[in-house]
Formats: C-alpha cells, sequence, structure tokens
C-alpha cells in the first residue's frame, strides 16, 4: 500500500467547505481544552450555547439580532478581501454609521419614520463610506497598509464615539451614563413581533448579499475587482485603475459596516452609547473568511456565529468571562488559515 | 518651567520604552522578511504572565522572563503559519491577536484591581542621574527602559557588522539567494520571528509591571498596532525607532498633559492613533524620496524554485 | 566505494553522475542522463530551453534531489542534499538569475553564509555574531589582483551592471574554494566583450586544475570554449563529444534532432505609414535612475522593428513606456500621429496597440482565473461583452472557444483555471487574446523565450502573418538570431539609447554584437 501526496492546484468546492467545517470543529476542541483548564466544564458550556442560541425560541431570535450586523459587514468584507484590502476596520466604520444615524435621529426627532428612518440608513451609509474610504485612497496613494490603517481609524471612531456620549450629545436625563437620549419612536427601526429583530436591516442584509454576490462574479466591476485582489500586476497591464477600484471596493465596505452601525443604534440600542458593537466589525472577518469570501455564504455563516456571540452572554453565568468569545474567533481563524494548507495537497492511497 | 521640561521627557521616555521594546522587536522579524501582526496578542498575554507571575511569586524578574517566554511562544505559533505553512501573514496575525486579547483576559480575571506586590525597580544612576534635563530624561528610569535604550545600538551593530545582521537582511531582501548558499531561510526567519514575539512580550510585561502598573483587559489599547506602523515610520532601522518611540511617547504624555486645559480626554486620545497614520504617511513619501524601502521578500512565503 | 575511472587521465573524474532521473509531476527532467567531467577540463552543457541541463546542475548543486542515480565526486560516491552538501565537497554555482541582495554591498554578499563551508573548525555560535567584512575586504583584494578582475567591495550590487553582478557571483565561488565551478548560461546578460573576459577567466581557472562546467543553448560558445560538450534533448543524453572533433551543424542537428532552418521564409512586404513614433523619449528606471535617454524610433505597418540589446540597457522601460505602464519624462509618442504619452494603458490599448509581455505569468495572466476570463482581460470593457454593467457569458464562452480553436491552446475547457496550463499555451492563449482586438501596433516583449520548439515557431510564423496583413511590430528579444530571422530593420539599444540601426540584409552577428557592447557602427 502505497500513499502518495501530491500538490494539487486548485481545491474543489467540496473541499473548501470541508476545510471550513474542520476547522470549526478543531477550534471548539482546543477551546474546550482551555476551558478545561480554567474549571469549567467544556460540555456543559457548549451543550448551554447551543440550546441557549437555537433551541429556544427566545435564544433563536437573539441569534438573528447578533447575526445581523455580523451578516451585513460580512457581506462587505468579501469585496473588500476579494480585492486585497485587508479591511479590519469595520468595527471604526460601523461606529460611524452609528454616529451618522444617531445624529439624523437626534436633529429630527419629531420627523415621520417614512423620511427619517431612509436618511439615517443614507446617512449611516455615507459616514461608514468615508470611514472606508481613508484607508482606501492611503493604500491607493502611498502604498500604506489597509490592516494598519484601517485598523487606527477604529480606535479613533471609539474615542469620537465616546466624546459625542461623554460631551455634547449626552442625554441630560441620563444621570452621568455615557448615553444619548433614546430615539424618538419614528426614529426607531420596526421589530418583528415580540423579538428584537429589526427587520429592515434583515431585509437589507440578505438583500445585499445577493446584490454582492451578483456584483463580484458578474459584472465588469467584480471582474476588475478580482483581477485586482488575484493578480494586481495583471491588473495594471489590463489598464484597471487600482485607484478607482480601491475607492469603489472600500466605499461599499464601509458603507455597509456603516449601515449595520444604524442597525444597532436604531434598531437594537435605540440609542448611542459606549459598547454598542461588542467587536462585530472583528467578528464580521472571521464570519467573511469561513464563508470563503463569498457573500452568500456570508449568511449562513453569520447566523452560526451569532449563535456563539449569545452564547458568550449565556456563559458567562456558568464563570467564563465574555472575552473567552475573543478566544473562539481567534481559534477559529487560526484553524481556517492553517487548515487551508490542507487544501494544497490530496492524499492517494494506492493498493499495490 | 525647567521642571515641566525634565517631567514631560521623563515620561516620554517612559511611555516610548513600550514602543521601543515592540519596534525592535519587530524590526528584526521584518528585516527577516516575516510581517508580524500579533504584536499586540504577544504584548497582551506578556502584559497579563508578567503581572500574574509577579502577583503569585512576587518575583518579578521571573515575571519578566516568563513574559518574555510566552510572546516568544506565541510568536513561534505566527511563525509556523507563516512559514512552515505559507499562510497569509496579515490573517495569521490578526487571529493570534484576537486569541492572545481573549485568552489574556480569561487569564487575567482574577488579577484586575488589585495591586501589584513587588514593582520593577527603578535605578537612579549615579552621577548622571543628577545632570539637569539629561539626568530625569534618560538617567532615571527601570531596568526594562535601560535594556530597550541598550539595545539600539546593540541592534545596529548585530544588523551592520555581523554575520547574523548580513544573514537577516538578506534573508528578508533576496531569499532564493540566501537559499543557494545552504543557509536555511526558514530556521533564520523562525529565529527573528520568535526574537520578535519575545520583545513584544517585554514590551508588555513593561505596561503591567512598570509603567501603569496594574492589570486590567486589553490594556494595550492598540499599541501593539502602533508598534507595526512606527516599524515602517523607523524605515527597519534603530535610529529611527528610537526616535519614533520617544516620539509617541511624547504624544501619549502630552495626551494627559493637555486634559486639564479642557480639551476632550477621549479626543485627545486619539492623537496616537493619528500620529501613527501620519507616521505611515511619511514614511512612504520618503521611500518615494530616497528609493529606500521595505525588506523587498516582506510578507512573501519563500518557496524554492519560484522565482 | 567503487572508484571510478576515466579512460584518458590518472585518477578519478572530477565529477561524475550517473543514470540521473529526476521528474517533476508528470513531466521527465532527466532520463537517465550520464554525464562525467575532469579537472581541467571545461564542458559545455548544450541544449534547448527545457532539456533539462538547468536541472541536472541544480541537482549536483544540491538545490533539487534526483529520484534515481548516484553522483561520484573525486571517484567517491556522495549524497549532495543541500547546498551547504555540495559547496563542502568544492563545487560552486554562478546561477543564470543571480542570486545577490541588491541593496547589500559587495563584500556583504560574499560574506553571506561565507563560514558555513568551513564548519569542521568554527563554532557556530560565536561566529554568528563576528564582524566578517574587514576580512573578506582584504581577500577580495587580492583575488582580484589574481585574477585580474576588478572590483570595489564597497558598493552596492545594484549600481553594478550585469557583467559586474556576474563577477561577484564568481568571486563568491572562489572564495569558497572551489574545484568545480558550475555556471548556468553565463553569456546571457553579458555584451560580446564582457564574455571574451569571462572566458579568458575560465581559463585561467581550466589551467589551475578547476573543472568547468557551462549550460548554454549558444552553439557559438560551445565552439570556441569548451574542450568537451554533451547534448542533452527531452532529457536525455544525445551526445558527448569532443568539441574539436564536432562542427555547430552537427551540434545543432543533435540539439534540435532535425535539420535546422537558420533563417525562417519570409515574404518581402511593403512597409506603409508611420504607425508608432517615439520622439527623443526619456524616462527613469524603478531605481530612479535615467533608464531611456532620448531614444527616438519608428515603426510602419507591414514591418517588423527588432530591437537588440543586452537585457538592462533600456528595453523593458522602452516597452513600459511605450504601451502606458511608465511615465516618460521627457519625449513623446505618437500611434498613428495621435500623442499618447503618458495615457493610460487602457486608453494605449484602444489605439489598437497588443501587448505581449515579457514575463507572461507574472504580468499577463490571473493564473487563479479561468481561460475564458483571462481571454477578456484586455477589451472586457467593449460592448460585445457586457450588457450594461452585466457581463455577456454567453458571449464570453463563445468567444473564449472560437480563440481556443483558432490558435490552438491546448486546455480541458475554457472554464479551467490557467495555471494549470503549459508555458506554451499560455502564451498562445495571451496572443490570441491581443490577436482578437485586430491590433495595428504588436509590442512583442521576448514572446518566445522558455518556450518549447514547437510553440516558438507558431508564434514567430504569427508575427510574420500579422506582419503581412499590414500589422507594425515592435520585437524585443536577447536571441539575436531570432531578432535577425523576423526582423525588416534592426536597432540596437545601449545605455538608453539606439545606438545603431539598420536593414536587416545588411546587419551582421559581429556587427549587432559590437554595438551591443556600446561601439557605435
Amino acid at each position: 500500500m502505497k500513499i502518495e501526496v501530491a500538490r494539487r492546484e486548485v481545491p474543489t468546492r467540496l473541499a473548501l467547505i470541508l476545510s471550513s467545517v474542520l476547522s470549526l470543529l478543531l477550534a471548539l476542541i482546543v477551546a474546550g481544552v482551555i476551558f478545561l483548564g480554567y474549571g469549567v466544564d467544556p460540555i456543559e458550556a457548549y451543550k448551554r450555547i447551543f440550546s441557549g442560541s437555537f433551541l429556544s425560541p427566545y435564544g433563536f431570535f437573539e441569534t438573528v439580532v447578533k447575526a445581523i450586523p455580523l451578516m451585513v459587514c460580512g457581506v462587505g468584507l468579501s469585496i473588500a478581501f476579494r480585492a486585497r484590502l485587508w479591511n479590519i476596520g469595520a468595527e471604526g466604520q460601523l461606529l460611524m454609521g452609528a454616529i451618522g444615524a444617531t445624529w439624523i435621529a437626534l436633529s429630527f426627532p419629531e420627523a415621520p419614520a417614512i423620511a427619517l428612518q431612509p436618511a439615517m440608513f443614507l446617512i449611516g451609509f455615507v459616514f461608514g463610506a468615508v470611514w472606508g474610504l481613508i484607508p482606501g485612497i492611503l493604500r491607493a496613494k502611498f502604498g500604506s497598509e489597509v490592516a494598519i490603517t484601517s485598523l487606527m481609524m477604529n480606535y479613533i471612531a471609539q474615542r469620537i464615539l465616546e466624546y459625542l456620549v461623554y460631551g455634547p450629545w449626552k442625554g441630560p436625563g441620563e444621570w452621568g451614563f455615557p448615553y444619548t437620549t433614546k430615539f424618538s419612536v419614528s426614529g426607531q427601526l420596526p421589530r418583528l413581533l415580540g423579538t428584537r429583530i429589526h427587520y429592515p436591516t434583515l431585509l437589507l442584509g440578505l438583500g445585499l448579499s445577493v446584490a454582492l454576490y451578483v456584483l463580484t462574479t458578474r459584472t465588469r466591476f467584480g471582474f476588475e475587482v478580482r483581477v485586482t485582489g488575484e493578480n494586481p500586476e495583471a491588473a495594471r497591464y489590463a489598464g484597471m485603475s487600482f485607484l478607482r477600484i480601491a475607492i469603489l471596493t472600500m466605499l461599499i465596505s464601509g458603507g455597509l459596516a456603516g449601515l449595520a452601525g444604524v442597525g444597532e443604534v436604531a434598531g437594537v440600542q435605540l440609542r448611542l452609547r459606549t459598547g454598542i458593537s461588542t467587536g462585530y466589525g472583528y467578528t464580521a472577518i472571521i464570519v467573511t473568511w469561513l464563508g470563503r469570501l463569498n457573500s452568500l455564504l456570508v449568511v449562513p455563516v453569520s447566523l452560526l456565529l451569532g449563535g456563539m456571540l449569545v452564547g458568550g452572554d449565556a456563559i458567562q453565568l456558568i464563570g467564563l468571562p465574555f472575552a473567552a468569545i475573543d478566544i473562539f474567533n481567534g481559534l477559529i481563524l487560526l484553524f481556517v488559515v492553517g487548515g487551508e494548507i490542507l487544501m494544497e495537497y490530496e492524499v492517494k492511497v494506492r493498493f499495490q | 518651567m525647567i521642571d515641566v521640561i525634565e517631567a514631560l521627557l521623563h515620561d516620554a521616555v517612559a511611555a516610548g520604552t513600550t514602543y521601543l521594546l515592540g519596534t525592535i522587536g519587530e524590526i528584526i522579524t521584518e528585516r527577516s522578511g516575516v510581517q508580524n501582526l500579533g504584536i499586540e496578542g504577544m504584548m497582551i498575554m506578556g502584559a497579563v504572565v508578567g503581572f500574574g507571575v509577579t502577583s503569585t511569586t512576587r518575583n518579578v524578574w521571573l515575571a519578566l522572563a516568563a513574559a518574555a517566554l510566552i510572546g516568544g511562544l506565541v510568536a513561534l505559533v505566527h511563525a509556523f503559519l507563516s512559514i512552515t505553512l505559507r499562510r497569509n501573514q496579515i490573517v495569521s496575525g490578526l487571529a493570534l491577536t484576537m486569541f492572545g486579547v481573549g485568552l489574556s483576559g480569561l487569564l487575567g480575571k482574577a488579577y484586575v484591581g488589585l495591586p501589584l506586590p513587588s514593582k520593577l525597580p527603578k535605578f537612579y544612576v549615579p552621577l548622571l542621574g543628577d545632570l539637569p534635563i539629561l539626568g530625569p530624561f534618560l538617567f532615571r528610569h527601570d531596568l526594562l527602559t535601560y535594556l530597550s535604550l541598550v539595545l539600539v545600538p546593540v541592534l545596529w551593530y548585530v544588523l551592520f557588522r555581523t554575520n547574523f545582521g548580513v544573514i537577516i537582511r538578506s534573508v528578508g531582501e533576496n531569499p532564493a539567494a540566501v537559499d543557494a548558499l545552504g543557509v536555511s531561510v526558514e530556521k533564520m526567519r523562525y529565529v527573528c520571528t520568535f526574537v520578535g514575539g519575545v520583545l513584544a512580550g517585554l514590551a508588555g510585561a513593561y505596561l503591567s509591571l512598570s509603567y501603569t502598573p496594574a492589570w486590567s483587559e486589553g490594556m494595550t489599547v492598540g499599541k501593539g498596532w502602533i508598534v507595526v506602523g512606527l516599524t515602517i515610520f523607523a524605515m527597519w532601522g534603530p535610529q529611527r525607532a528610537l526616535l519614533g518611540a520617544y516620539l509617541f511617547g511624547g504624544v501619549e504624555v502630552l495626551q494627559f498633559r493637555l486634559q486639564p486645559y479642557g480639551v476632550s480626554a477621549s479626543l485627545l486620545a486619539t492623537l496616537p492613533y493619528i500620529a501613527t497614520i501620519a507616521a505611515l504617511l511619511i514614511g512612504a513619501s520618503e521611500r518615494m524620496r530616497k528609493r529606500i524601502g521595505a525588506p523587498s521578500a516582506l510578507g512573501k512565503p519563500y518557496i524554492r524554485g519560484e522565482k | 566505494m567503487a572508484e571510478r575511472r576515466s579512460k584518458e587521465k590518472e585518477g578519478p573524474y572530477a565529477v561524475e553522475m550517473v543514470k540521473i532521473t529526476k521528474r517533476f509531476l508528470d513531466v521527465l527532467a532527466n532520463d537517465r542522463v550520464s554525464f562525467s567531467v575532469t579537472s581541467g577540463e571545461i564542458h559545455a552543457l548544450l541544449g534547448e530551453n527545457g532539456a533539462g541541463k538547468t536541472t541536472l546542475m541544480n541537482i549536483l548543486y544540491g538545490l533539487y534531489q534526483a529520484d534515481e542515480g548516484e553522483i561520484y565526486i573525486r571517484g567517491k560516491r556522495v549524497s549532495i542534499r543541500s547546498p551547504r552538501d555540495a559547496m563542502q565537497l568544492g563545487i560552486g554555482m554562478v546561477h543564470q538569475h543571480f542570486k545577490l541582495v541588491a541593496t547589500n554591498t559587495i563584500a556583504e554578499n560574499i560574506a553571506l553564509g561565507l563560514q558555513l563551508g568551513d564548519l569542521r573548525t568554527a563554532v557556530k555560535f560565536p561566529w554568528l555574531f563576528q564582524n566578517p567584512l574587514p576580512d573578506v575586504e582584504r581577500r577580495i583584494k587580492e583575488l582580484s589582483e589574481r585574477y585580474g578582475l576588478r572590483i570595489d567591495s564597497r558598493s552596492r550590487i545594484w549600481q553594478l551592471s550585469l557583467g559586474e553582478q556576474q563577477r561577484v557571483e564568481i568571486f563568491k565561488a572562489l572564495f569558497r574554494g572551489v574545484d568545480v565551478l558550475i555556471l548556468d548560461e553565463p553569456t546571457a546578460v553579458l555584451t560580446p566583450k564582457e564574455a571574451e573576459e569571462l572566458f579568458r577567466t575560465l581559463r585561467t581557472m581550466a589551467s589551475e586544475g578547476h573543472a568547468v562546467i557551462f549550460i548554454t543553448h549558444k552553439l557559438d560558445e560551445v565552439v570556441r570554449i569548451s574542450d568537451r560538450v554533451t547534448v542533452l534533448r527531452n532529457g536525455r543524453v544525445v551526445a558527448s563529444l569532443r568539441t574539436s572533433e564536432t562542427d555547430k551543424k552537427q551540434l545543432a542537428r543533435l540539439m534540435i534532432g532535425r535539420e535546422v532552418l537558420f533563417r525562417l521564409e519570409k515574404e518581402r512586404v511593403q512597409a506603409g505609414t508611420p504607425v508608432l513614433e517615439v520622439r527623443e523619449l526619456e524616462a527613469l528606471n524603478d531605481k530612479g535612475l535615467p533608464a531611456l535617454r532620448g531614444v527616438s524610433l519608428k515603426v510602419c505597418s507591414g514591418e517588423i522593428l527588432g530591437i537588440a540589446g543586452v537585457a538592462g540597457n533600456g528595453q523593458k522601460e522602452l516597452v513600459e513606456v511605450v504601451t502606458g505602464l511608465r511615465k516618460a519624462t521627457g519625449g513623446e509618442v505618437r500611434i498613428l500621429e495621435k500623442e499618447v504619452t503618458n495615457l493610460s494603458p487602457r486608453s494605449v490599448a484602444k489605439q489598437g496597440v497588443a501587448h505581449i509581455p515579457e514575463e507572461r505569468i507574472r504580468v499577463g495572466v490571473v493564473p487563479s482565473m479561468k481561460v475564458s476570463e483571462n481571454l477578456m482581460l484586455r477589451n472586457y470593457r467593449t460592448h460585445e461583452f457586457t450588457r450594461g454593467p452585466f457581463l455577456d457569458a454567453g458571449f464570453i464562452n463563445e468567444h473564449s472557444r472560437r480563440l481556443v480553436g483558432e490558435y490552438n491552446v491546448q486546455t480541458p475547457s475554457v472554464n479551467t483555471p490557467v495555471k494549470l496550463l503549459s508555458g506554451g499555451n499560455i502564451q498562445r492563449l495571451i496572443l490570441a487574446r491581443e490577436m482578437s482586438g485586430d491590433p495595428k501596433l504588436i509590442i512583442a516583449a521576448h514572446p518566445t523565450y522558455g518556450l518549447d520548439v514547437g510553440a516558438t515557431e507558431q508564434i514567430r510564423q504569427l508575427l510574420l502573418r500579422q506582419r503581412k496583413k499590414g500589422v507594425a511590430v515592435l520585437l524585443v528579444s536577447e536571441d539575436i538570431e531570432e531578432i535577425m530571422s523576423l526582423s525588416d530593420r534592426i536597432a540596437v539599444m545601449f545605455e538608453g539609447r539606439i545606438i545603431g540601426e539598420m536593414p536587416a540584409e545588411e546587419a551582421s552577428i559581429e556587427a549587432i554584437g559590437m554595438m551591443m557592447a556600446g561601439m557605435k557602427p
């Protein structure tokens, strides 16, 4: 019996999906071991997470709530990553979108919902888009790595938010809490009955997932994005303007993250405050990577990771801090990235 | 007036030590061609491990060793993914940062709010420490700060006057050349990545054992990322690293000094991050002018036979 | 341990490779190759691109391991698992693509890993932290006097000409005290004068007892300098002869396997109006140094202008400026009377310009994407390929199938990723794409580099056909024979200028060679 390991040039779709699943499992196992070391029974923890997030109706709805920003951000990241623009700044772009929406909501509380809410989404998109545009332009003009610049913008956005909610936008009746006043009714996104699911954002997310899939695979622009990401030299030779592609791609990516921010502030929190995002922008990176940069796959994966985030709330009850979720995220990403090596080889077993 | 300047200089150096240690480490790593974006994770693990070991054993030196070791171990994971498995270095570094930040939060839960039983001693250099301005500036610090200062000329000498340095620089510029001479590109990169991680761990330990000194979740607040930007600003050279680190230390200190004047603390806190972006742009425009750039092979996995 | 004895001399061969076989996936690069060299001999390894010469030497140097076969050094069987083993056995190699670190000094490049070969005595750790430079610089001085080759140890590699860089590579080997020196296509980057100097150095080394092996596909060199020659074809040894007992014609036949036509059949075509006009063009290279110092040329319809010259004299930059990939700092480019200087690559292409790039895989295609997608890389914006912002999948597939058939691109389907295609088929794909736009001007940079004989002939015929159709062709090539057989006029570039230009009938290899070395006619 001879076992041959050969380099495979093109991974099959099955291999891609299997490797994602395998990475998830490995991450769960390793995280379980860590929990064990901390004195927590991992099986118990996972049972709670799973049942809490997916089996109870309340839990499932909450999972959807958490999935929405992951989905919207993730779809936006899928196009940025395809162009090899490593947008780590979704978190900051999300916050800026929230800030934009808040500005509109607080400025026009009397306006009817039919006018106010689309305006909030629009301004939120614009704020996020600008926030994403800056690293994109810096990359095109100066070659500065998007990962670093966009990450710096995250911290800047967080501080701006802090400044606003502790300062000029502090709600007068909120007694020292860093909150703005609650949005007026017309500024609050409608929810599915009995849940916190703010369905306009959800529908936007689903629609955008399909739209971006079509954009990436069927349009001229999508073709340009893919060529730029796969071989930037050939893109230049083909006459594609990197500046143009960087600008449009980061605009879309940032704008979508901004929309996610609008959803969080106007659909979930109903006011602007610190802690409005529990790292959605970062978790969305995991979602997109697990979903193999495919904006359609982002939807189910965001549901999965949304469930994990809900689980993060649940596991605090058994003694683990919320930071444990970062451990998950990190491990999943590590195994997904490391596991890709398996896709480059195939194992053939020959019986002689 | 002199007092204010002296205090400013002293604090800038103290604040800059973390940046300096981290940047020296990242320069070594990147000169060999590996981009380590996991510094934030390694730093914060160094911080929590340093604090934890000090709390438990009351031995600061043991804690420093442990912090250095943990930084190096995490770096080895990054090395494995980047060098042996040849994966995307940016994503790998990001993953390790997430993991490190999360794990440190878990490990550090017990230590939040606790005081440090044994601090890093400050050495007051006799005679030199009494000098006006220069004294507080350079000669009234603790061991790690002195270490970071010493490492600057050491790094210069190693990089530019030893066999090791020639090999490191060559590996980062043209790994094929080094491979053809029978030197293991992979081994060299592993060593440089490990050293970078060790220094990142120490940089983090400095934060929790001397600068603050305390432990809180996420206490590195992106300093590891700033180090990556500083490395570019430093043009991968030790002299500029020194300049950059203390400049940033100064910006950080300024942040606190300006607060009494009514400027929002939060907005002031954006200064280091804005400065990092500025540093990147300065580095870029200088690259275009002087045509010195990043190590040519930076971020690219080496595969023999590929041109 | 078996002692192998050579037939003529006392003592064993310096190097003997016996029945070496090496497979890369499905390709048999070396098929039971046996090859031997004695000390004091200059031995040529002759063969076309892809014959297996470099692979064989890479095995000798430890960069690859043979699947089967044995190697004997001075009669003793050895196992060479890495370049370090090779160096310890006294084998050195000067590669075709120099393994030098551009930003470092000559001394630093030579010092790199220097004492690893002497590892028996040195303890590794302290050595790492020693300063090698004073010692190295001293020895460089000694050696340069001994061999008559001047180098300044403090210069940085990027400041040197290619000929000087090669000198550094040879120094690197001499420093380590090699007995056997392998050179891979050493004259590819040299002017004829520099090549003479090299040959003189090699003869000196041989007379001192070194064994010299050089890989080449140039018959001239084999005849001029080698003592013995081994001819490889398709991975097998076809012949191993004393050079004095053979001639160029026989060698050519052995190399290719059939009678070689040294000149292609070329019809006379009346040249028409100027299509490409370049006037006083100036540009910088990547390092910011002047690469084009006032280049002027003209290519008319139905004409092939061949640009000859040693690589690095501005040809690359010329192509890039004309196609819009590099900024011109002075002068102008006109296509069909219209000024296109510093327009974007897309605008230039719109004028009817096809560009066959020098680096076909790195620049000319997107390897991970499909054949059909690569075929529309240049004109995906035109109305036939799109319906509004969307791509017309039906048309794209039909277009691809047509081109694949017409240009004989061998691929399982139009949806196959391009990286699975062979080099020749990738080039055919690029040609198909570029020609399908009905260009008026073709810029072909080293179009047959690294291709097998079949693909090479096909591409040359294609260029001639386009010429007959009235297309203007600017051909840049390092292969003088190719330039001479395809071009109507030949221009030679030297240090950023056209140093001489002439009709092909009046050109001779000697004249071109002199111009390449900087001597005006």
